[in-house]
């Protein structure tokens, strides 16, 4: 416990090891860590603030994801392959944006990504999706679904909350939510 | 079974809820039907995104409390280069300043070629000789070669390229008038006030002063009655009240004007400033004072300013006149010393003048 309580910018196996442990105070510092030299490699090549938010978020949840799931090898320094990962996400964005004069300032080395951003674009849109289908979902179906398959609250606690009768009724109800969510879900997949 | 216990039973299988009995049955049960066992599997995927995108979302605000942390503001002024401002306006305008930049130099080029400053770079002075229109230039040639087919009537009233005014220095047919008016010429022909055109050529020209000298050589040309102005030796003052007569189209045009000045375009001692409304065509049109002596020849104008035209010296016009070479008189050259319009009205001299003055018209002049 005692590495929690350093501040400043953790080392690369401490990343690992509190990613891989849930510990909010490595995430904290490697977030506060990098975010400078992310923020520099955007404002300077035609993004502002929020820019660089986005783009830094998506890819600390790359990283998080390829550890979590035990998929990340540390074969360069995490520096290099958190600004590789930024780099990558921006020239992607500015060409979306057709603001990508062809030529990007690098305050950094950088490695080549491709591969790993593509499977997380993959991700997100399938969790747009979900989140478009919860939103059309409603009350009280939605926080059914959360409680029960995010929250992982019993069936008795959701009855108590919504005060059904009995854990039959609820079951019932949240059967017909998940029918419906899953109809949402999939037609926006047709769409 | 009910699609409702259906999930019941699945749900309790995935989340391994189920007694060792109750699993193996559900086990067999799976194997045999296919259809149960796809929605196993469908259910087990659905259930893992939604249970995803909640992790998801909760990562996405811890993340979120930890930036709202930083002082993103603070950071954007430390780490942002700074380059000059003219250097930031280029990077992030670069292509509307490019199409603006094309814009205004299209819209300078097109002021410049438009109004004349392109072609007219070096001179803002203006020789007076005229250039018809190319379009009636090209019909009179065509009506020439129409006439040419028919013989007998060569020689015919042409009209030439270049067009100018002169006069005449003596009795027996010398004329001068501008050298840029016949500079380069094939053949000239001065046309007189009734009409009659006449061969002449140049007996000597002087580039500089931009004077020449013509001899009527056509036989049918008869001497003329003498002269009745004569040229002036000596400076003339600003005021004098003078006066120019010459072809600047096909009629026969008074000029009136003062003397403005002693010197002309760019200082140029050789000349006199005049407040005429010279046309062109008035070049080599003589520039008369009040009593009749020619003071000068209209040789150019200004073209900024209207009404001001430019009159070389009769000095320098009699000079030119010594120059000529004795060889290249066929006939004496008698300068008059009488002044008959001294003491006519204006109309009187003009009217005695219109004989003195012809149009001179050029052909083949490097067009």
């Amino acid at each position: 416990m005692s590495k929690e309580i350093n501040s400043g910018i953790p080392t690369d196996s401490e990343v690992i090891l509190g990613i891989l442990n849930n510990s909010e105070s490595v995430l904290k510092r490697l977030y506060i860590g990098y975010f400078p030299m992310v923020l520099q490699l955007i404002i300077n090549n035609s993004g502002d603030g929020d820019d660089a938010k986005d783009i830094y978020q998506e890819a600390i949840i790359i990283l998080y994801n390829k550890v979590k799931t035990g998929d990340f090898e540390l074969s360069s320094k995490l520096k290099t392959y958190i600004y590789s990962v930024c780099r990558r996400l921006w020239l992607k964005r500015l060409s979306q944006m057709n603001r990508y004069g062809g030529d990007i300032k690098d305050f950094q080395e950088y490695l080549a990504v491709d591969d790993e951003t593509e499977r997380q674009n993959d991700r997100d849109i399938q969790f747009n999706k979900m989140g478009d289908a919860l939103k059309l979902l409603g009350e009280p179906c939605k926080t059914i679904i959360e409680d029960f398959y995010i929250h992982n609250r019993s069936m008795q606690e959701i009855c108590d909350t919504f005060g059904y009768t009995n854990a039959d009724n609820a079951k019932t109800q949240k059967y017909k939510c998940l029918q419906r969510l899953k109809k949402l879900f999939f037609q926006q997949n047709k769409e | 079974m009910s699609d409702n216990q259906l999930l019941e039973l699945i749900e309790r299988y995935l989340n391994g809820e189920m007694t060792k009995e109750e699993r193996t049955r559900f086990e067999i049960l799976r194997n045999e039907n296919v259809e149960v066992n796809e929605t196993v599997t469908e259910h087990k995927h659905f259930t893992s995104l939604i249970k995803q995108y909640g992790e998801r979302l909760e990562l996405e605000q811890r993340l979120n409390a930890i930036h709202d942390e930083i002082d993103v503001e603070a950071l954007e002024d430390e780490y942002m280069i700074h380059p000059s401002f003219v250097v930031r306006l280029w990077r992030n305008h670069h292509s509307k300043i490019s199409v603006a930049a094309s814009i205004a130099i299209f819209a300078v080029l097109c002021t410049l070629f438009f109004t004349g400053y392109l072609t007219n770079r070096e001179r803002n002075y203006m020789e007076l000789s005229g250039k018809i229109k190319i379009l009636e230039n090209s019909t009179h040639q065509l009506s020439g070669k129409i006439k040419n087919l028919e013989p007998g009537r060569r020689n015919n009233i042409n009209p030439g390229n270049f067009r100018g005014t002169g006069f005449a220095i003596s009795s027996n047919g010398y004329i001068v008038t501008d050298y840029h008016v016949v500079g380069g010429a094939d053949s000239v022909y001065v046309q007189s006030a009734d009409g009659k055109s006449y061969r002449a050529k140049v007996i000597h020209s002087e580039v500089a002063p931009d004077i020449a000298v013509l001899e009527i050589t056509d036989p049918e040309f008869k001497n003329l009655s003498p002269l009745p102005y004569t040229f002036k030796k000596t400076e003339t003052d600003i005021g004098e009240n003078v006066f120019t007569v010459g072809y600047p189209g096909d009629v026969f045009v008074l000029g009136p004007g003062y003397l403005t000045a002693n010197s002309g375009f760019q200082n140029d001692s050789t000349s006199y400033q005049v407040s005429i409304t010279a046309n062109p065509g008035d070049s080599g049109a003589p520039l008369l004072d009040s009593k009749g002596n020619v003071i000068g020849i209209i040789n150019g104008k200004e073209t900024h300013i209207e009404g001001t035209g430019f009159a070389r010296k009769s000095s320098y016009l009699l000079k030119a006149i010594d120059n000529i070479p004795a060889d290249s008189l066929n006939k004496p050259l008698n300068m008059n010393s009488k002044n008959g319009l001294a003491t006519l009205s204006r109309v009187q001299q003009i009217k005695k003048l219109q004989n003195y003055v012809f149009m001179v018209r050029v052909y083949g002049k490097g067009l």
